[in-house]
């Protein structure tokens, strides 16, 4: 069986890769793309660790096939820095120590981020169920929920 | 350098740990991050059945198969004999180590590995696994420990004789060890008690959790030394269990620690890594495996599930004259669940003069039971602390006072022999009584449930390195995995002792050939433990430099002093030399000696125990029967918080686990004892719209066998939930729930007046 | 001297019922050594199962460990996960 020639947008790059049929989304980006920021928990779309924006929508990268990201724009926790310049939402996850073991973060921050642009001014509640597609079994979320008040508040300039 | 110290530089403060920029951008290479050119992808056989005598294994049409590379059952390990071997680094039976990792003539489990394969791709070995034919015949099984200790029940192991008895018995039986521990006389205890709490309780299996499943790379040479590189819980334990299983010289192994994606207890022992290094040996190629999501569910951890039966008795004045309780502990497949400790842990945080405790570890048709987070004592404390709450409402006693009335201090014997050294409890529990939350009115269908809970903390070997270098920096090597900040705490206690600024630290963890032996990132010790090592090789850094100095100012060492990174002479010569900064004692290493390195190697003992205490309000909708926690105050005595924020984070952590184990997770069997929740969406842990914030107290009463006062913190905090969201709904709904987990179909039945 | 007070299981196997004993040692390693002249056997058993615990704090592997004149000792089970 031939592979599939799949043209992307991935982290504002143009990318080309070839992938089977049967290879999820995730697959590609970790097996294919070497992109390991987006962790494999459960490939059944329940943990979140995978999270990614395709096209400007956050979806589990392990729900979604490689072969149909052609022709659109994939975002992954690589993207989220420019540079040296972390993204607020990382850096208040460093500072409000929102990380232990880290597994789930890269997942955690890109859902985040996909929350705040369409939600600046999020309660926590709001924040608490958009972040429930998320799993984390280290912190018990608290750190993560404040992180993401403060970078909100940071990012709309009310701090 | 005393606990009594007061004032800190670094100690105490907040900053960004050294890998958390990793962390964040998603460089951080955890197990399954690890991929080597010409690496076989490596998949497992395992059991269908929960209980099957293997008649035969047939693998030539897998191995027959284009671009599979190996095919391994048990006959490719050695057989390891029958015997406990203890103790310290080495500790267990490995002939169970060995048959848990891959069967032998039975399996003992639906998951139980029976076959591995490495080809080229992931997909033909799959296609591999399928090609593998194995003759079971299958035999009844067992999955309840109660129903286990049943005369009739299948024997998992048919020559197995319970092990702690004065008289062993003459049958085998499914009970492998039955403990006691006995102060006082119960008996006559119960005589004097004018109210008596008798109850019984049973909690379930729950998984340890952890977001990253299990992975491995193993890449052996011609010459046959092995590489492997994976997450866990100590590398030195890898190392250890690879050579035993696969039977390699332990010199011939090195292990390199991935970042690991949790553990908890259930990353402490090697699941895939002898399959790996086997297959690797095979084909003189890296081999990679990893677990799904349900081979985690279905092979690894969890902790066990327990039948328990309390009885306490109390004067009117709420003094506590006598307590039993018997514990009957799941360990799954083979040997080894943490009764013991549930044995020790129940009763340890009250002053009781007549207790006797007595338990069972009984071998069942599911995982060996792994470490969780304070192994054994969670279980027994939703038992006892359900039981003292009983006891309180019964004595019209406030909960929080009667703990008060009974609580341990320095010097309180224990019912398991020693006394107590220096504990927190009393003040844990006064500190909740001071809090905000503890007289915020109630609304309807509202509780509040309080409880306790106690972990004996680990010490253990440990050493580490502390590189001082040219630029006035210093790197750190320990061997201890981080699971949660450990970096961080490192780096604060190397800096406060070098009296540079912390990011001029930077800690690594090394692999097993970068230092000596390490013990597990495990029991509540990397703090205590590895931070002592830390400090004492920091201190050795700080001894050669004053040496340096003294050499350059032609002055006795002992007339140097060190202080805030400097050498400054002192006595008879202070003011006669311009202090010497550690950059400049580095920047001149090579006339004076060499490369400034220090070291230290320890065996830490006498770490402190912890205690916690718990309350927590919950709101119980009637009509579903579903619990939401409405707020969460958590208090516990840490010693000497090295960077509160991830000590926080650790009781954090713990309570929100211990609110899945109180009111959702379990695994649930089917008759034919197949796990049917092998998945997060069945295996409900809680989100994030499940919890409120957590609130904590941290109290810090120093240990003095630690140079900062360093307590372990990691597992209290999950010891108290499961009794406290019972408590509280008992105190919202006036029914007591006895067992786990508190799902919405319980409470309903509950409030119906079934339970 | 020190009082050592040993548990049910191990005066089952070895002390025929002697349950406290007093010994004389400078540290760990030497208790051991006594308790072993004593009731032979009993030392292997006590270091691979046992913790020793003394003034309140608990240690395990620990031959340095010195033992004070009128040290109570103990011994429980070593602490661990669950094997």
């Amino acid at each position: 069986m031939s592979k599939h020639h799949v043209t992307a947008t991935i982290n504002g790059e143009p990318t080309e890769f070839l992938c089977e049929t049967s290879q999820s989304l995730l697959d590609v980006l970790r097996d294919e793309l070497e992109l390991t920021g987006s962790k494999e928990g459960c490939t059944s779309g329940d943990c979140g660790a995978c999270s990614v924006m395709l096209d400007g929508r956050l979806v589990c990268s392990c729900l979604v096939l490689g072969v149909e990201a052609s022709g659109r724009t994939v975002d992954t926790i690589e993207g989220m820095a420019q540079g040296a310049d972390l993204h607020p939402l990382q850096r208040h996850f460093l500072e409000g120590a929102a990380l232990q073991c880290g597994i789930c973060t890269p997942g955690f921050l890109i859902a985040a981020r996909a929350l705040l642009e369409r939600t600046p001014d999020p309660t926590e509640t709001e924040i608490r169920y958009w972040l429930a597609g998320n799993l984390c079994r280290c912190t018990g979320y608290d750190k993560i929920v404040r992180a993401v008040m403060d970078a909100a508040a940071e990012m709309r300039g009310a701090r | 350098m005393t606990a009594e110290r007061k004032e800190f530089r670094w100690i105490g403060k907040r900053p960004v740990r050294p890998d958390g920029v990793d962390k964040v951008t998603g460089r951080a290479q955890f197990s399954a991050d690890f991929n080597m050119p010409g690496q076989l992808i490596g998949k497992v056989l395992r059991s269908p059945h929960a209980h099957a005598r293997i008649k035969s294994i047939d693998t030539s049409k897998a191995k027959a198969l284009a671009g599979v590379k190996a095919v391994i059952t048990g006959a490719d390990f050695p057989s390891l004999p029958d015997e406990w071997v203890g103790a310290g680094r080495v500790e267990g039976n490995f002939k169970y180590f060995s048959e848990n990792i891959i069967a032998r003539d039975k399996v003992l489990y639906e998951g139980h590995t029976v076959a591995a394969v490495a080809a080229v791709s992931a997909a033909i070995a799959e296609e591999a696994l399928s090609l593998i034919k194995v003759d079971y015949e299958v035999l009844p099984h067992v999955i309840d420990p109660v129903e286990a200790m049943a005369p009739d029940a299948p024997l998992l192991h048919e020559k197995m004789i319970t092990r702690g008895m004065k008289t062993p018995p003459t049958k085998p039986s499914n009970v492998a060890k039955w403990a006691e521990f006995l102060m006082g006389d119960p008996v006559e205890g119960f005589k004097k008690a004018d109210v008596i709490v008798e109850r019984s309780y049973t909690t379930k299996a729950v998984h340890q959790g952890y977001i990253e499943p299990h992975a491995v790379a193993a890449s052996t040479s011609a010459d046959g030394q092995t590489v492997v590189w994976c997450s866990s819980q100590g590398q030195y334990q890898v190392r250890t269990w690879v050579s035993k299983i696969v039977g390699l010289p332990l010199s011939s192994i090195r292990v390199i620690p991935a970042e690991i994606g949790g553990g908890f207890g259930g990353k402490l022992i090697p699941y895939l890594e002898p399959l790996a290094v086997r297959m690797s040996r095979l084909t003189n190629r890296p081999v990679k495996i990893t677990m799904s999501r349900e081979d985690v569910f279905r092979a690894t951890g969890p902790t066990s599930g327990a039948a328990m039966k309390i009885k306490v008795g109390a004067t009117k004045d709420g003094k506590i004259v006598a307590a039993e309780g018997e514990f009957i502990f799941q360990a799954g497949a083979y040997p080894g669940s943490p009764f013991m400790n549930g044995l020790m842990c129940s009763f340890a945080p009250y002053a009781i003069p007549n207790v006797r405790t007595w338990g069972y570890d009984v071998v069942t048709n599911r995982p060996k039971a792994a470490a969780y987070r304070a192994p054994g004592s969670p279980i027994a404390a939703y038992a006892v602390e359900s039981a003292l709450d009983e006891l309180a409402k019964k004595l019209n006693i406030h909960p929080v006072d009667l703990r008060l009335k009974n609580a341990i201090v320095e010097g309180t014997p224990s019912y398991f022999g020693p006394k107590f050294g220096s504990v927190g409890f009393v003040e844990t529990l006064e500190a909740l009584k001071k809090h905000p939350n503890y007289n915020i009115p109630l609304g309807p269908n509202q509780g509040r449930g309080f409880a306790s809970g106690f972990w004996f903390n680990g010490g253990g070997e440990s050493c580490a390195t502390v590189n001082i270098n040219d630029d006035g920096t210093a790197s750190v090597i320990e061997g201890n995995p981080d699971i949660g900040g450990s970096r961080a705490s490192m780096a604060i206690m190397a800096a406060e002792v070098l009296g540079i600024d912390y990011d001029k630290v930077r800690p690594i963890v090394g692999d097993t050939a970068s230092l000596g032996f390490n013990h597990v990132t495990g029991g509540s010790r990397v703090t205590f433990a590895t931070g002592m090592a830390v400090v004492r090789a920091a201190e050795d850094a700080v001894r050669e430099m004053k040496e340096r100095a003294a050499m350059l100012w032609d002055i006795s060492p002992d007339a140097v002093t060190w202080e805030d990174g400097f050498a400054r002479p002192a006595g008879d010569n202070a003011g006669k030399h311009e202090p010497l900064s550690l950059k400049q004692i580095a920047g001149q290493a090579a006339k004076t000696g060499g490369p400034i390195c220090g070291h230290a190697s320890l065996n830490a003992q006498a770490p402190g125990p912890g205690l916690g205490s718990h309350m927590v309000d919950v709101e119980v909708d009637p009509e579903t029967g579903h619990v939401k926690i409405l707020r969460y105050t958590a208090s516990q005595d840490v010693g000497r918080a090295i960077h509160p924020s991830y000590v926080e984070g650790q009781m954090q952590g713990g309570v929100a686990q211990g609110i899945g184990w109180a009111l959702n997770e379990e695994y649930i069997y089917d008759k034919n004892g197949r796990l049917e929740n092998p998945g997060f969406l069945d295996y409900r842990m809680p989100v994030c719209s499940d919890l409120p914030f957590i609130d904590t107290i941290m109290i810090e009463k120093p240990v003095p066998s630690h140079p900062f006062g360093v307590r372990g913190v990691g597992e209290v905090p999950i010891v108290p939930p499961m009794a406290a969201v019972a408590n509280a709904i008992h105190s919202a709904i006036g029914k007591r729930l006895t067992s786990l987990p508190m799902s919405p179909p319980k409470v309903r039945a509950a409030i119906d007046g079934d339970a | 001297m020190a009082h050592v007070v040993l548990p049910q299981v191990i005066v089952d196997r070895f002390t025929t019922g002697v349950a406290e004993v007093e010994v004389d040692a400078k540290n760990v390693r030497g208790l051991m050594k006594a308790l072993d002249e004593r009731y032979p056997g009993i030392a292997a058993v006590l270091e691979d199962e046992m913790a020793i615990a003394m003034n309140g704090s608990i240690y395990h592997d620990a031959y340095l460990e010195a033992v004070g004149a009128d040290t109570e000792v103990y011994f429980i089970p070593r602490i661990g996960g669950g094997r």
